[in-house]
């Protein structure tokens, strides 16, 4: 009420006339401009409304005449980075495998994009680490040794067709029967044995050797080494994909395992394949092709590829565009000093 | 009962110009920092070629702060926030010295209002002339005043919104770029948006930034107390005020030489010669001739006391200043002060030395001693000897400076200045990170080899680029090689960091191979200038298996 309006006395201000339980609110009136820039943003979230989407409906929301969206604009990035690496993928899709690790761009694109491509769609079976799962059989991807090669070639050529896939008649299909069905205990504990002494991990036994002659060698070859084109893994050394306790080899002897994959060639298409075989092969265990000799033209051909669009392996860049070329990096490490390490 | 409305218009003011010491000194700060603002992106220093020559430069797109000799990384952002913390508390030391000082004198809002106050009445005239144009009627005169004023103003806006965006990138190139509207269109909308806010904060909102908008003055209440210096009136000389006869009273011919006899140096600025008014009351120092008020930039009137609005610009101290010499007193009735410097109630004596106002206004007021008897505010002069009781004596400025809580601000500024310092001085040009990789923690190879996986991050800030030697020292035999390529050296380009692969190995059966972890530790070594970095960590056995 307007009547209760008075000067507050300490102060000589005249209060608005309010009064909660007692409680006077003084009346310092706003600077009128602070008035006027309340109004401002009234009609900026009217001029706002109009412009962008802003109401929330049943389905969705308005549009707002600049039809502007967050969606939209990210497919667009996509679609641009797509384009700007069109070229690339070209280039992944048309070189030779063997060849990729000498065009280090291309290389670099390929390793990073199938780290994406790993993380999607392998990464559930193998592992984020790609170290694979042993009590399921799900290969270790880091280390060197291969069922069926580890070279770039070998590893897309996996991808592609999937493993044990019935659909596929060029998928690979590896094959063992489950001797607990064929040989008698005592066999099988014997050629338990064999098998680990030819990993150093067992005494020799008598009468191994020949069980395993006559019913491994025809794929694990005579001296255990494996053969890849059936994906026989090679007995002899410490790699053992279902575990090489003697529980466990005993198990794979008696009924048989083997692992399947699921062919990625069509969903993943040809370039993203590429990529991921090239990743994996990266890992730290990929072979390389028995060394034939490269000609300078497809060294030339190699080299020529687009720049990466994104940045590789320097991931801080230097603060100029066109830094000057990199010193070429010498095989000889130099004499390096190194003080020992402290006795603690 | 007025009608006072929710929303009031704001008050014209028209500050009048003014000199003394503390104008010249704000002249001055005026100059140096408007000056290194607008001067400093044109500074060169040269870095050699493969970095920018530009001697202040934030480089947002390389994630890079360059001043001068020093180069900031990202991951060197303590050295900012160490800076931002030096700030705050720089801040609460001169404000619990000060008051408002940063107010007064260094802060952007005060020195560009007073470079457009400058243009302003350059332009328009003083303050009488700019009350008379503000009265009058738009003719073409007060259009061509006010555009030519609204012209100059924008150009300065201008360059200070130009100024800005040079410290982002090499200024040449892009001044060079902006006049030819090559510029990136975030430059422009900086210069813009920048361009504005000067213009209209500096030229039309100017103290309602400080009344309304500004957090600071907040903030800066609760970091004074009653020892804070900052600008005040003597209430204690200037009152009663009045616009008396300049006759004295007799009396009290050299009041100010018996103040100082008595109380010590600096008291004649708390004795007001008494002077008697036209109706015979006797008046204090202040001869209510309103020039503190003309001068103020907040129009205020700093003898209400101090105020929530007061910059502590010290205008008004040059203003009363120039009145003060003019009628033949001491200097200081407007003063830096301090609340405990209001001398104590001193009865029975010289109405001048004593506190005005109810209890109330004034907490610092000493109440007298029971039994004396009560002052009499309005009581006849009595004349003022330099004999009599010496209870209360000035004190010297500073003390106020020099309090425990200055002290330990400045101890604490200080400690995180040297600390900044010796961490700068002390960090290398060369770096390393080494994250073992542990998914999985070690590999198995077909011969039984035990490998580990480590990420090196090298990071080499010289100018050119550096081959860095990889190695690894431990208990064990331990053989490094590198991904993706031959050799241990890795190349690092200029001022950059490289990400490197790094398998560490130990022969089937060694040692390392075996246990379940050894401490090893990994080596990079700069072949050019031999400088050595290196990281513990560990490397992972299969253990006894
Ligand atoms: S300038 Fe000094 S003398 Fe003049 S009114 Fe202000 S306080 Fe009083
Ligand atoms: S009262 Fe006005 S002139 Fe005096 S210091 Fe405060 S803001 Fe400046």
């Amino acid at each position: 009420m307007a009547d209760d309006k008075r000067i507050d006395e300490p102060t000589g201000v005249e209060t608005t006339g309010h009064s909660w339980d007692g409680i006077e609110e003084l009346n310092n009136p706003l600077p009128r401009w602070w008035l006027w820039s309340f109004y401002a943003t009234i009609v900026w979230g009217i001029i706002y409304v109009i412009l962008f989407p802003a109401w929330p409906l049943v389905t969705g929301a308005t549009k707002g005449v600049l039809n502007y969206s967050t969606r939209a604009n990210v497919a667009a990035d996509i679609e641009r980075v797509n384009l700007s690496n069109a070229e690339l993928q070209q280039s992944l899709l048309n070189v030779d495998l063997h060849a990729l690790d000498r065009n280090e761009a291309l290389n670099a694109y390929a390793v990073s994009a199938g780290a994406a491509v790993f993380a999607n769609n392998c990464s559930q079976c193998h592992g984020r680490g790609a170290a694979g799962v042993q009590a399921a059989g799900y290969p270790n991807l880091l280390d060197d040794d291969w069922l069926w090669g580890g070279q770039v070639e070998d590893i897309a050529y996996t991808v592609r067709h999937g493993i044990r896939n019935e659909d596929d008649p060029e998928a690979r299909y590896s094959e063992m029967p489950a001797f607990g069905e064929i040989l008698a205990e005592e066999e099988i504990d014997i050629l338990v044995q064999h098998v680990r002494s030819l990993a150093g991990l067992d005494e020799p036994v008598v009468g191994g050797e020949q069980l395993f002659l006559d019913n491994c060698a025809a794929c694990h070859a005579d001296d255990g080494t494996g053969m890849r084109e059936l994906g026989a893994p090679n007995l002899t050394d410490a790699i053992w994909l279902y575990g090489g306790t003697e529980e466990a080899v005993s198990e794979t002897i008696h009924n048989s395992r083997f692992g399947v994959m699921p062919p990625w060639g069509e969903r993943l298409g040809e370039v993203q394949v590429r990529a991921v075989a090239a990743y994996v092969h990266g890992l730290g265990g990929g072979e390389q092709q028995v060394a034939e000799p490269v000609t300078e033209a497809e060294r030339d051909a190699a080299a020529d590829v687009p720049e990466a669009s994104f940045p590789a392996s320097a991931e801080e860049t230097p603060a100029e565009a066109g830094a000057p070329p990199v010193a070429p990096v010498t095989d000889d490490a130099g004499p390096v000093r190194l003080p020992p390490l402290p006795s603690d | 009962m007025s009608n006072a409305p929710l929303f009031a218009a704001q008050e014209p003011i028209f500050p009048r110009r003014v000199s003394g010491f503390f104008r010249r000194l704000k002249w001055w700060i005026l100059g140096i920092t408007l000056g290194i603002y607008y001067i400093t992106p044109w500074i060169r220093w040269d870095r050699g070629p493969n970095l920018p020559d530009q001697a202040v430069l934030i480089d947002m797109a390389n994630r890079r702060f360059y001043f001068f000799w020093i180069e900031i990384w990202p991951h060197e952002f303590y050295f900012v926030a160490g800076l931002l913390i030096m700030a705050g508390l720089g801040l609460f030391l001169f404000t619990s010295a000060l008051g408002r000082v940063w107010c007064g004198y260094a802060c952007p809002q005060t020195v560009w209002t007073d470079l457009f106050l400058l243009v302003e009445r350059w332009i328009e005239g003083d303050r009488n002339a700019r009350v008379r144009l503000w009265k009058a009627k738009w003719d073409a005169r007060k259009w061509r005043l006010r555009l030519t004023k609204w012209m100059v103003w924008l150009l300065i806006a201008v360059a200070t919104g130009g100024a800005w965006v040079f410290y982002f990138a090499d200024a040449p190139t892009l001044a060079r770029d902006l006049v030819t509207l090559q510029a990136p269109m975030v430059a422009y909308a900086t210069i813009g948006v920048l361009t504005a806010t000067t213009f209209v904060f500096g030229g039309f909102l100017r103290e309602q930034v400080c009344i309304y908008m500004c957090p600071w003055p907040r903030i800066q209440g609760a970091m004074m107390d009653a020892g804070t210096l900052t600008v005040g009136y003597r209430d204690w000389r200037g009152e009663p005020r009045g616009k008396g006869s300049a006759k004295r009273a007799a009396v009290a011919e050299d009041v100010g030489e018996a103040a100082r006899v008595r109380y010590g140096a600096g008291a004649d600025k708390d004795v007001a010669t008494p002077r008697l008014s036209r109706s015979g009351e006797t008046l204090g120092d202040c001869i209510d001739c309103m020039a503190c008020v003309n001068v103020c930039p907040m129009g205020i009137d700093i003898r209400e006391g101090q105020q929530m609005e007061c910059i502590t610009c010290a205008l008004c101290i040059d203003a009363c200043d120039e009145v003060m010499a003019k009628i033949g007193r001491p200097r200081g009735l407007i003063d830096y002060l301090a609340l405990d410097d209001r001398p104590p109630v001193l009865p029975g004596e010289h109405a001048a030395v004593r506190p005005m106002g109810t209890e109330a206004e004034g907490a610092t007021t000493i109440k007298p001693a029971p039994g004396d008897p009560a002052p009499a505010p309005h009581a006849a002069a009595q004349p003022f000897t330099a004999e009599g009781s010496r209870d209360w004596s000035p004190q010297p400025v500073w003390k106020h400076i020099f309090r425990p809580r200055t002290l330990v601000y400045t101890t604490l500024w200080a400690a995180i200045g040297v600390f900044l310092l010796v961490a700068l001085f002390i960090r290398p040009e060369i770096e390393m990170t080494v994250a073992p990789v542990r998914n999985p923690t070690f590999v198995t190879l077909s011969d039984g080899t035990i490998r580990n996986t480590y990420d090196v991050r090298l990071r080499n800030k010289h100018g050119e680029a550096r081959v860095f030697d990889l190695a690894v020292t431990s208990t064990g035999a331990l053989d490094v090689t590198l991904e993706g390529q031959p050799g241990t050296a890795v190349t690092v380009p200029p001022d950059a960091t490289q990400r490197q692969r790094l398998y560490v190995t130990a022969e089937p059966g060694s040692l390392a191979a075996t246990s379940e972890r050894t401490d090893v530790r990994i080596w990079a070594e700069d072949r050019i200038s031999g400088e050595q970095a290196s990281r513990d960590t560990i490397f992972n056995g299969a253990g006894n298996q």
